[in-house]
């Protein structure tokens, strides 16, 4: 028997915690399941970009199919005569602000609602019922409301972020464990220090959720929006280009857009990173 | 012996399902005193936990009254230590910041309070984990860093609801071992809920056996002479025959 018997001051014996060994490892082991990855995603591309050109002329009509060439072709006459940047600027702004107006509502009335089970059961029926409409109908009415201008994209992409960070908050925060609030009203801890120390955290990971989820969407109502009704931005840029028959400028936006929802779902996944260092392993991946 | 500090008087407690009513505890009668180390010895199901929860202050009773100290209880009892059977560690704060946690609600500053918990965390045998998340550690060791989050709020009485049922038998000699170690000459208080005879003995100065509904079905002091080693103890003839009269208890509650 450890401690009764022979009398140990301070510190107890130390626990059978996991051994801890540096390991030395070549840089095979060590980037070498990267670097294949990468290997193959770029190789992945080339071969394709390069089956598509072929194909295209000789097989496949380029009026319908485009080629990578007549795409790099235009985005380099874009360049140079500004209208990629001047039309990417104002979608990225439209995308940047509904985004943030929808996931700061969202998340505020979420803790809000949330908090008070009885409010949020009597609410529930009606937010589903309005999460359940498909938010391209609301378009027409926003524009009825909001004309035609930047407030209309912005508030589309703001509705559909809204509804996924709200709900995904809101699971989070009905899922913190009544156990460790308990644990907070035992050491004399206020309903502010449950809000902040314990649900707030808790709730972390359905808020991050909802962010990541919903940063796609931001660009889904900004595109819609312009595709509605614009004069500007990438959308209008696509309805624009296909009114013309113009198929590399349609692909050229698409481009842009996918480069567009890379960068940002980069960034998210950095900042989901960053706040759930003390998740369990396996719910990383 | 000296006052008492917990004092329950015909304690009820039902649990309300759709129209059914599950009596968790019906009229307990209970008295710990002050400076002991009481064990509350039952079969799962007999309303042990619930008599936590209900010392702890985090449920009403239905009926009955408990009082803290000569006064009757309202809302969670802060001057008592709660580890319950399960981790109840914010998986989101390193061992450090668990562990100061009760004194940083307090509105302690952080110097003292870092200063408090870097002792506790080397008395548990955590140093060198201060860092480290729950997750990252072992069952063992969140124990431990419970223990020293616990102690950190420097609770008069310590209520346990089988801190060491899921440990292995050697953890779990060595984690009463220091349990002990931390009690003995403090005064302080503990309450500890146990289904296992062999740790009650080892642990307590009185051991009560609980029946269906929280029914005390035996008082039993135990005048074990300590510190009591775990391996010699088990072959005492008194000690056998305490284990024989508990285990006897517990079958007759099971009738």
């Amino acid at each position: 028997m450890s401690a009764t018997t022979t009398p140990q001051v301070g510190s107890a014996t130390r626990p059978a915690g996991p051994l801890r060994e540096t390991s030395r490892r070549t840089w095979r082991q060590r980037h070498g399941r990267k670097t294949l990855i990468w290997g193959w995603r770029i190789g992945l591309l080339v071969v394709l970009l390069v089956v598509w050109q072929a194909l295209s002329g000789p097989v496949l009509d380029p009026q319908f199919v485009s080629s990578p060439n007549g795409i790099a072709t235009r985005l380099g006459d874009w360049v140079a005569d500004g209208t990629l940047w001047s039309n990417t600027w104002i979608t990225v702004q439209e995308i940047v602000l509904g985004f943030l107006v929808g996931a700061l509502s969202g998340a505020a009335l979420a803790y809000l609602i949330a908090s008070v089970r009885v409010v949020w059961d009597i609410l529930d029926p009606f937010l589903m019922a309005l999460y359940a409409i498909p938010k391209v109908a609301l378009a027409p009415l926003f524009i009825v409301w909001f004309g035609i201008g930047t407030d209309m994209k912005v508030l589309l992409a703001a509705v559909t972020v809204f509804f996924l960070v709200f709900l995904n908050t809101a699971a989070g925060v009905h899922e913190v464990d009544r156990a460790l609030v308990d644990a907070v009203r035992l050491m004399n801890g206020t309903r502010r220090d449950i809000a902040f120390k314990v649900v707030l955290p808790a709730s972390m990971t359905g808020l991050l959720t909802g962010l990541r989820v919903s940063i796609p969407y931001a660009l889904i109502g900004a595109v819609i929006g312009e595709l509605v009704a614009s004069n500007r931005g990438l959308g209008y840029l696509i309805s624009d280009s296909s009114a013309k028959f113009d198929t590399d400028g349609v692909f050229a936006t698409l481009v842009v857009l996918s480069v567009i929802a890379a960068v940002l779902n980069a960034i998210v996944n950095l900042l989901g990173k960053r706040a759930n260092r003390w998740k369990p392993l396996d719910a990383e991946a | 012996m000296s006052a008492a500090v917990i004092e329950v008087q015909g304690l009820s407690k039902h649990f309300r399902k759709d129209d059914e009513e599950l009596i968790a505890l019906r009229g307990v009668d209970l008295t710990v005193e002050q400076g002991s180390f009481l064990v509350l010895l039952g079969r799962s199901g007999c309303g042990k936990s619930t008599l936590l929860n209900l010392l702890a202050g985090l449920t009403p009773p239905t009926s009955g009254q408990i009082t803290y100290g000569g006064k009757p209880m309202r809302g969670p009892n802060t001057q008592v230590g709660y580890l319950t059977q399960h981790d109840t560690l914010m998986p989101w704060r390193d061992v450090a910041r668990n562990v100061q946690m009760p004194r940083e609600l307090r509105g302690e500053s952080k110097k003292e309070r870092a200063a408090v918990a870097a002792e506790l965390i080397k008395l548990v045998g955590l140093d060198g984990f201060e860092r480290h998340y729950p997750r990252e550690l072992s069952g063992g060791m969140r124990r431990r860093a419970s223990l020293a989050r616990m102690l950190c709020a420097d609770p008069e009485t310590l209520l346990l609801d089988e801190p060491f049922g899921a440990l292995d038998a050697q953890l779990r000699t060595e984690l009463q071992g220091e349990l002990l170690r931390l009690w003995s000459g403090s005064g302080r208080t503990v309450v500890f809920v146990t289904h296992d005879i062999e740790e009650a003995l080892i642990l307590a100065d009185r051991v009560v056996v609980l029946g269906p509904v929280g029914t005390i079905l035996l008082d039993q002091s135990v005048d074990l002479p300590r510190p009591r080693d775990p391996d010699d103890i088990r072959v005492d003839p008194h000690f056998v025959e305490l284990h024989r009269r508990l285990s006897a208890a517990l079958k007759e509650g099971a009738r």
